[in-house]
């Protein structure tokens, strides 16, 4: 303990908790530190990844270039038709525009994508700079949809104004003004949305095909592999299914208030979350669609015989071994800690970047004794964590990737870059695969920290 | 050709001002690069340069949020150059503003003599890191113009005047080399040191962003230019500056000419045989000394295996895209073995990139390429509809264009984000032109051997 003293600010000293020593108390939700290289990003970050996957929608960044530039092709969001999302667009400010107002080169920058791209819908996302510069988003967006017939859609995501969380709340403003215009009757009874699944190397496509099987017709995958129309009649659905606690809960409650839309949270990930998130839709779908608690056991049933014996082969060889988690929202989280226990492993760190109170105190629950839970934190904090506990993987995003590879530690990819999927049954088997081939790759008996034991 | 003039931008081939200054303050040892701006920014472009380079890369903010951008940033930055200072022990705090905090009016260098101020009347004056602004607002210029005015500020800010140089401390050059690779930096350093000549090169990211494996995590990675090199600069025999743009421009090496009448030898980035014989001509002249045999030698089987490849070469159309000064390198080179390099194009807009390209290729070509500033992919890509080149020489970027038009892709420079070893390609010297060569004759062989159904097995 007494090397990860060093690197931790005194105004930080209550966003990590150690599990075992006094009561839970842990601060979080507050602005990041100066100096201390959060890994967190800002409020644009949060807007452009959620609605990211919209994917025949055009995604016009109102700013200088780098916020367009570094978000171009950024995610692995698949779509199954149109790919206009992974295009990158920018009206590329230049000094005169901050001077005189970026307004007019808005409006033709749009006019131009919309001709040339014949988009449903179009999301303008506002920059640092043009929160300041004033310019009125919104009356440019209300011109050009009244001239082009199309939604076009301001989404206020000024960098400075709080961090990724605050951007998906910007994003999901957006996206609900989408929606109660389309037509709703070809919708099932027993219609859902999927929210907050952004179909990573195909994942929505693992999770929709389990739905078909229950017998429930899918209206909107918000936002993976997302569709304009399928937004503006996701207010047909009979149930919100939430996944990735921060993004699209705000999207959730909007809809639950303006259109009287149960939701409910659920997870893909790891065996335990996956069965129980399709028994709670099909529990609330049970009174008006009698036998799909049975179809549903039917899934889980078959899906885990052939799972079961593969994992356990890679049980035999990771179990005992020690893992870190470091992810954007807690809620994956959860369902990694329960993913590692089912491999066998243990965890000793996790910790996110937006983490909420309620989050933390979950994750206080579910993990061991002596797991270090942190908030908000960086590459000095994590690196002391990981090798105080001697962690042998470390999951994580690219920015946490350097700090486990510099130490000679494993590495799985949760976030972005993934092009396996590791939702669903499927992905759990994909999930041992991947930890397993770092963990026992014989590299590790080279680097400075083992050799040196 | 039909030359649209479009509003927006779409792909663009070019990063922001302040990625630049972040990547500069890298190369110099014991230093954190910070950001004056709201979170985003750093977390964005350390991504982005983590994907290339596989290196931690940390990148400090002063994450301002609503407030401050209305009542400034300034308590901020100070709260951020002191947790620098004390959690990370760095030797220097190279701090780059960002698009808000240019606007908001922060006056960053007046907030920095101010925190020096206050750091000195609490006694904590002595322990004080080295500290540099630059002024990268990122809605004027690309990446390249932020790395150049960042190691311009390096140099003005600590390189004083009234310098005393004593004849003890060795022959020793300075060399500017703009944005190269680590693997570029490395073979450079060894270059100098074959003439007998002491080197300082700024920035120098040759360890830093490519670094061994460690039992520790550094907070600041090893190597770098020392700080204390950067302050005997003014004592150099002359400074060797690449980068054909910046000639006459108020670049470090001007600086260092003004202040202390140093020679300047500007150049070209030495890619190819003549921008490379230019470099080792300055290094003759500053140390009095004939090319060592072992240069000559590798001169020699370059020459040698131009002959070797021209047939495969001849004639081959080439759109070569990215960096203003990179490309021109490149564009020298390719016109040198026979390639058509039939567009060159660039999202900077230095006004120089035109006029340089038709130098480099005088004599070479009969007419120079199509040069293209402030070109996007959307452009690139309309006009390689028209040009129908064999091949593209840039980095990963120009992926799915290459992809789309089925020619090979040569994958130089930054950033490199789908391949391997992006920090490890050699480009500059004579060595790093015969890799280059090496791998463009490789990929038009495979082509050739992928296009025909005979399957050769001599190409």
């Amino acid at each position: 303990m007494s090397s990860s003293a060093s690197v931790i600010f005194q105004e930080r000293k209550d966003q990590i908790l150690r599990k075992g020593q006094g009561d839970f108390d842990m601060n979080c939700n507050r602005e990041s530190l100066a100096g201390a290289v959060s890994q967190r990003a800002c409020v644009f970050c949060g807007s452009r990844v959620v609605l990211y996957p919209i994917a025949d929608a055009l995604h016009l960044v109102h700013g200088p270039i780098g916020c367009a530039a570094y978000t171009w092709d950024i995610r692995g969001a698949l779509s199954s038709g149109p790919d206009l999302h992974r295009l990158s667009f920018s009206t590329d400010l230049q000094e005169k525009d901050i001077i005189f107002g970026g307004e007019e080169k808005l409006y033709r920058a749009l006019t131009e994508l919309i001709d040339r791209h014949h988009p449903k819908a179009a999301f303008v996302y506002s920059t640092c700079i043009v929160g300041i510069i004033g310019d009125d988003l919104e009356a440019v967006c209300r011109k050009v949809a009244s001239e082009k017939g199309i939604p076009v859609l301001p989404v206020q995501s000024e960098g400075f104004k709080g961090n990724k969380r605050e951007g998906y709340g910007a994003a999901c403003k957006a996206m609900f003004r989408l929606m109660g215009s389309g037509d709703t009757s070809n919708i099932s009874p027993l219609g859902i949305n999927i929210l907050g699944d952004f179909n990573l190397a195909g994942e929505i496509w693992i999770i929709r095909g389990y739905f078909d099987r229950m017998g429930l017709q899918t209206v909107a995958n918000i936002t993976g592999d997302g569709r304009v129309e399928d937004l503006q009649r996701a207010h047909g659905a009979a149930l919100n299914v939430v996944q990735c606690s921060g993004a699209t809960m705000e999207l959730a409650k909007m809809m639950k208030e303006s259109f009287d839309i149960p939701f409910m949270r659920v997870s893909y990930f790891g065996v335990e979350d996956m069965a129980e998130s399709l028994y709670q839709i099909a529990r609330f779908f049970e009174p008006k669609a009698p036998g799909i608690m049975e179809r549903t056991r039917e899934l889980v049933k078959g899906e885990l015989s052939q799972l079961y014996p593969r994992l356990q082969e890679f049980r035999r060889e990771l179990a005992g071994k020690k893992a870190a988690i470091y992810v954007g929202g807690a809620f994956k989280a959860f369902s990694l800690v329960k993913a590692f226990r089912l491999l066998g492993m243990r965890v000793v760190l996790v910790g996110s970047q937006t983490g909420t109170e309620e989050d933390y105190r979950e994750l206080y629950e579910i993990t061991d004794e002596g797991t270090i839970i942190v908030d908000d934190s960086n590459p000095l904090e994590l690196s002391s964590f990981l090798k105080e506990k001697d962690v042998d993987v470390f999951v994580g995003g690219v920015k946490e990737r350097p700090i486990a590879y510099k130490l000679g530690v494993g590495f799985c990819d949760h976030n972005h870059e993934r092009k396996k999927p590791l939702e669903g049954f499927i992905g759990m088997l994909n999930f041992a695969r991947e930890i397993h081939s770092s963990v026992m790759s014989p590299v590790w008996r080279f680097v400075p920290r083992r050799k040196a034991r | 050709m039909k030359r649209a003039d479009y509003v927006s931008t779409t792909n663009a081939c070019k990063l922001c001002k302040p990625l630049g200054a972040c990547l500069a303050f890298r190369g110099i040892e014991g230093a954190v690069p910070m950001l004056h701006g709201s979170q985003g920014c750093a977390t964005y472009m350390r991504r982005y340069i983590i994907s290339h380079f596989r290196e931690p890369m940390d990148i400090a903010s002063s994450s301002l949020g609503e407030k401050h951008a209305v009542y400034g940033g300034g308590p901020n930055l100070k709260q951020g150059l002191k947790n620098l200072m004390t959690k990370f022990g760095a030797a220097m705090i190279g701090v780059a503003t960002t698009c808000l905090t240019e606007t908001i009016g922060d006056d960053v260098p007046m907030i920095i003599r101010e925190f020096r101020k206050e750091m000195e009347e609490a006694g904590d004056g002595p322990g004080l890191p080295s500290l540099v602004s630059v002024s990268t607002p990122s809605y004027s210029g690309t990446h390249m113009e932020g790395f150049h005015a960042a190691v311009g500020a390096v140099v003005d800010q600590l390189c004083a005047g009234d310098l005393l140089c004593a004849n003890s401390e060795g022959k020793f050059v300075n060399l500017l080399p703009g944005f190269l690779s680590p693997a570029d930096l490395r073979h450079l350093k060894e270059i100098v040191a074959d003439f007998g000549l002491g080197c300082v090169m700024l920035p120098d990211i040759s360890e830093t962003l490519d670094g061994p494996a460690l039992e520790d995590y550094e907070k600041i990675p090893a190597g770098g230019t020392p700080i204390s090199g950067i302050k005997r600069m003014g004592c150099a025999a002359a400074t060797l500056e690449f980068g054909r743009t910046l000639e006459g421009g108020a670049t470090a090496g001007m600086i260092l000419h003004k202040r202390f009448g140093l020679p300047l030898h500007q150049s070209g980035i030495p890619i190819g045989l003549r921008e490379t014989d230019a470099f080792f001509k300055a290094l003759e002249q500053a140390s009095g000394m004939k090319t060592p045999e072992k240069h000559q030698s590798e001169k020699g089987r370059l020459v040698d295996s131009y002959v070797d490849a021209h047939k495969y070469l001849f004639g081959k159309r080439a759109v070569i895209y990215g960096e203003e000064d990179l490309v021109i390198g490149l564009t020298a080179f390719l016109a040198e073995i026979g390639i058509k390099p039939v567009l060159c194009a660039s999202g900077g807009r230095g006004g120089r990139f035109a006029s340089c390209i038709e130098h480099v290729t005088a004599g070479l070509l009969e007419t120079p390429p199509m040069v293209e500033e402030g070109a996007d992919f959307q452009k690139i890509e309309e006009l390689c509809q028209e040009l129908a080149p064999d091949l593209l020489v840039g980095h990963s970027k120009g992926y799915r264009l290459s992809k789309k038009l089925g020619v090979p892709l040569i994958r130089v420079g930054f950033p490199i984000h789908d391949r391997f070893g992006g920090q490890r390609t050699l480009h500059a010297g004579y060595r790093g032109t015969q890799m280059l060569l090496d791998r463009i004759v490789n990929a038009v062989l495979e082509k050739a051997q992928e296009d025909s159904a005979i399957g050769y097995g001599y190409m």
